[in-house]
């Protein structure tokens, strides 16, 4: 198409125009001069040019396009429609854009967390080798050098663990998150560092000078983004160490947001099977396949059996039962979310159904109005094709208005959920409004304006155009007969809308009960917004120095617990449903020593002071809690959860006395007391079975004394969460040694919420689709009810004349209303099942048929129609009969 | 198949009608239709859209001038490509004739 000609058309039409005048002249006169009369001649010559309309449009058409003419046209006509009916146009732009707008939000977290590759180049040769104990893949360091020393699949393997580093001599001192790594983590990650270099092989040897590398951020914060930072000295954890590398802004190793990277040593003399405590990752040479890795550290792993000192009896490792696997980095990543999402991307696709059907429902009533308009265009030559691509283009208008307002919106979403930064969603930092979020967003939108307008269009452009034009033409489009008929798609929509609506109460309903279920599950804990949270790192060299270690955790514990107000305080190696700081290990019973080929289980493990459990909420079931004698005198005692007392003595008052110990060269340590078991998985998962160490003890593990110095306070009392109570903690801190930085200050509940996060997250998002999707539909049974009305004013006026009472028309349309919900309510409780069914593991304490969901929903819904339907109703009954009879 | 034949051959004529000089749209059509005898009639239907798609194809040109009795009328003159357009759809054109030519009386050596 030329562009100049296409918007030349009119001047060319008007040149034509004359040309033509021109001709009719010009055969004139010749047919005069051939000796006819001026009229004669003049008919002549128009006889001979025929239709002059005609040839104007060829040409007009030779120079247009269709399509273009079309949209334009559509364009055109949408702004009239638009400016006469301003509430029709805004309705629909506004519920699409809501629909749209859910949809996209939730598709560009979607996108980002499910559907994009991970962050690091060629990320599907990234593996997560390791053992399956539990759900996690854990590495040791003993098998990670088997791998790295014989394993042919890897390019580089290595291992890591999150932590935390105290920084000092810069300004005040800074707790910061750390990443643990070996040589071989940021080789395989493979993003390379902004400046200087990885963590090297020499870096993790035991003996070499020790090196950090500093996150972007962190080195923006303290360094001011200082290139010439490479060499510098850093004091973390009371040691020099070398800056040797800075990594770029995108880097976050696994959502960790570490600040610093520090170098992860073992002494190979020190090795031993076992040790799981790491997390692995690798990357595969090129065509090498997973199951190929697979196959070979099956292999390496009973290398690592025989090649490593073991210091555990029986033969857990050879018993089978310990699985070694690899397995894609990216599941390491996702975790279960995918399942969450997937469920709420439904609901609101559910939500983005809800809204086409309702705008093709507006559209129906639309059309109607309508008819008369297109009779008459087809009366007057216009193809049924241009019609319904008019039809179809002020749809696709209508969706693509409703997905820019919808794209808007998600944006607003997204940051928001940005904003809100819920735990537990990994790849937050990754999850943005994209070109591939936008084209979905305008796939949705055009694809939806196609569903909501061939709906009407396909209805209304049938074949019975013309004797419609003649009845419309009669009686002004409001044949009352042809009415009922043409509802029946309106009815229909409506029907579906109801159902769909349903079935998101009913799951948004089970999820509400599920989170119900869970705030009222026996936790173990005590009121977590009465305790207030914090870590620190007590200075010093714990294995050396272990007394001043164990005097200064006195100290702070006993400053806490004389601050005014503060009921009882103490602390832990971690608190309890910290999903971060977990600790896992075999134990030895004394009398049940495990057998050739059973399975020694694996147990959580905590290290607490005397008065955690007092400050945490964990009630005694037996015996007695620590006391600092215990922990200053070494003493050999040890508290168990209940229901690992029940499993290994049958109940918690025989634990009492018993004895257990880590490893068979180390002594028995004697059950002193019993705990509430603890939900510490979550509270949605079952307690597990804990082991509560003392902090400070002689001989455990392969150290003469072990103090542990990492970790967690509690603190219980008034006026958690506040500016007073923390400034009055942090003095206390202080005032035993000024030099400790406060790291994690969070109320318990901060952390309580966040082990809840998913089922909230979830559970949110849900409930707004559901009352999206209520709203909706409401809007559409308030629609046809009001439509119905408006079709019917007459019959009623004629009702009012015969006698019939203003009430008794109202139920009448009260009662149709009532029927379609009724219909819908119907369909959807089936679908509602099958709904359930799939969202089943994500309830907790709930059956998928939940009678009082199921009883609750369909009732709230047929309230919220009956009131959609009573509305316009009211109208039907406040018809004046004389005004209705005179107007016949 | 008729009708596409048709049209492309009256650009031809349309063309050829303006080799001996300008003229407008009523000369153009009574140039053929007499030069042909009256045996093709110019359907003034597609005469004009014709006129207007040689144009685009700026084969042809236009201006507006005075008629023979002093009418304004648009006259269009061929332009140097439409000169060329010509000598070759007359090529053509006379290979096409010789070839219906040769199916419709085959063998004239044989029949002489």
């Amino acid at each position: 198409m030329n562009r100049l000609r296409f918007f030349g058309r009119d001047p060319a039409d008007a040149e034509l125009h004359a040309e033509l005048e021109s001709y009719i002249d010009v055969a004139t006169e010749e047919n005069i001069a051939r000796g006819m009369s001026r009229e004669a001649a003049r008919c002549a010559a128009r006889r001979k040019l025929g239709n002059a309309t005609c040839v104007r449009e060829e040409v007009y058409l030779m120079n247009g396009n269709v399509i273009v003419d079309s949209a334009i046209a559509a364009v055109r006509y949408w702004l009239r429609t638009l400016r006469r009916e301003p509430m029709f146009a805004a309705v629909a732009v506004l519920t699409l854009g809501l629909g749209i707008g859910a949809a996209t939000a939730i598709f560009t977290v979607v996108n980002g967390v499910l559907l994009k590759p991970l962050p690091y180049p060629h990320p599907a040769d990234l593996v997560a080798p390791g053992v399956r104990f539990d759900v996690p893949i854990l590495m040791s360091p003993s098998l990670w050098l088997t791998c790295r020393e014989q394993g042919r699949s890897y390019q580089s393997i290595g291992i890591y663990a999150g932590g935390g580093a105290s920084v000092t001599g810069l300004g005040e001192p800074e707790q910061l998150r750390a990443l643990n790594v070996t040589h071989g983590v940021l080789n395989a990650a493979g993003v390379p560092p902004l400046i200087g270099r990885w963590i090297s092989r020499e870096d993790d040897t035991p003996g070499s000078p020790e090196v950090a590398v500093l996150s972007y951020g962190y080195w923006q914060r303290r360094f001011g983004g200082d290139p010439k930072v490479l060499g510098r000295s850093l004091t973390v954890d009371d040691e020099p160490r070398q800056i040797v590398g800075v990594m770029p802004q995108s880097f976050d190793f696994m959502d960790e947001n570490a600040e610093i990277i520090l170098p992860l040593r073992f002494e190979r003399a020190k090795l031993y099977l076992g040790q799981f405590a790491y997390l692995g990752i690798a990357r595969l040479k090129p065509g090498v396949s997973i199951e190929q890795a697979n196959a070979e550290l099956a292999q390496l792993y009973r290398v690592w059996i025989e090649s490593w000192p073991s210091i555990l009896p029986g033969s857990l490792w050879k018993s089978g039962r310990v699985k070694a696997a690899v397995s894609p980095l990216s599941r390491v990543v996702l975790g279960d979310i995918a399942g969450a999402l997937w469920t709420v991307m439904g609901a609101v696709g559910l939500v983005l159904l809800i809204a086409c059907a309702n705008v093709a429902n507006l559209l129906l009533v639309r059309a109607e109005a309508r008819q008369r308009d297109w009779g008459v265009r087809i009366a007057l030559g216009a193809g049924k094709a241009r019609i319904l691509c008019d039809a179809l283009a002020e749809s696709i208008l209508l969706a693509v208005a409703g997905g820019v307002l919808g794209l808007a919106l998600a944006y607003a979403g997204v940051a928001l959920l940005r904003h809100l930064e819920p735990a537990n969603l990994p790849r937050l930092r990754e999850i943005r409004v994209d070109l591939p979020v936008v084209a979905f967003a305008a796939a949705v939108s055009i694809l939806a304006g196609l569903i909501f307008g061939l709906i009407p269009a396909w209805k209304y452009a049938g074949s019975r155009v013309t004797s419609r034009l003649r009845g419309a033409l009669h009686d002004g489009g409001r044949a009352a007969s042809e009415g009922r008929e043409k509802r029946r798609a309106q009815r229909g929509l409506v029907v579906v809308q109801v159902a769909l609506a349903l079935v998101m109460l009913v799951t948004s309903g089970l999820l509400l009960r599920t989170f119900e279920e869970q705030r009222r599950v026996r936790t173990g804990f005590g009121d977590p917004r009465q305790a207030q949270t914090f870590r620190l790192t007590i200075p010093g060299t714990p294995i050396s120095e272990p007394e001043r270690a164990i005097r200064t955790a006195h100290d702070i514990v006993d400053k806490l617990a004389a601050i005014p107000g503060v009921t009882q305080a103490g602390f832990a190696s971690s608190m309890p449903i910290d999903l971060n700081f977990r600790n896992n290990d075999l134990i030895i019973v004394e009398g049940r020593e495990t057998k050739p080929g059973e399975n020694p289980v694996s147990r959580r493990l905590r290290y607490i002071s005397p008065g955690f459990l007092g400050a945490s909420g964990s009630r005694l079931v037996a015996g007695r809690d620590l006391d600092w004698q215990d922990i200053h005198g070494l003493r050999n005692v040890v508290m168990v959860s209940e229901n690992l007392a029940r499993e290994l003595w049958a109940s918690a008052q025989a634990a009492i006395g018993k004895r257990i110990r880590d490893l068979p060269e180390n002594p028995w340590r004697e059950v002193v007391g019993v705990v509430e078991d603890v939900r510490d998985d979550g509270v949605e998962h079952p307690a597990p079975p804990i082991v509560y160490y003392p902090f400070a003890m002689a001989k455990y593990f392969r150290f003469p004394v072990v103090v542990q110095h990492n970790i967690a306070f509690a603190v219980r009392g008034q006026g958690v969460g506040t500016a007073g109570l923390m400034s009055q903690i942090r003095q206390a801190v202080w005032s035993v040694n000024s030099s400790l930085p406060l790291a994690r200050v969070l109320t318990f509940q901060q952390i309580y919420a966040e082990s809840m996060a998913r089922t909230s997250f979830t559970t949110t998002i849900l409930v707004i689709a559901a009352v999206m999707a209520l709203l909706i539909g409401l809007v559409g049974i308030y629609g046809v009810i009001a439509y119905a009305v408006s079709l019917r004013r007459r019959e009623a006026g004629i009702r009012l004349a015969l006698g019939s009472r203003p009430r008794e028309l109202q139920w009448m349309f009260v009662r149709s209303g009532l029927a379609l919900t009724l219909a819908g309510v119907a369909v959807g409780l089936a679908g509602a099942a099958g709904a359930g069914k799939l969202i089943a593991t994500q309830l907790f304490g709930v059956t998928p048929l939940d009678p009082s969901t199921y009883v609750a929903t369909p009732l709230l819904l047929l309230v919220a129609s009956v009131a959609a339907c009573w509305f316009p109703a009211r109208r039907a009954g406040a018809v004046d009969p004389a005004e209705t009879l005179r107007s016949e | 198949m008729q009708s596409e034949m048709v049209q492309g051959t009256l650009d031809m004529l349309i063309l050829k009608t303006l080799l001996v000089g300008p003229a407008h749209g009523y000369t153009i059509a009574e140039t053929i239709e007499r030069s042909s005898e009256d045996v093709l009639q110019v359907e003034h239907g597609s005469l004009y859209p014709a006129l207007h798609r040689l144009q685009n194809r700026r084969w042809i040109a236009s201006f507006w001038g005075t008629s023979e009795n002093n009418r304004k009328a648009k006259y269009y003159r061929l332009t140097p490509e439409g000169r060329k357009q010509l000598a070759a759809q007359s090529s053509r054109w006379d290979e096409i004739v010789r070839a219906i030519g040769r199916i419709m009386n085959p063998g004239p050596e044989k029949q002489k």
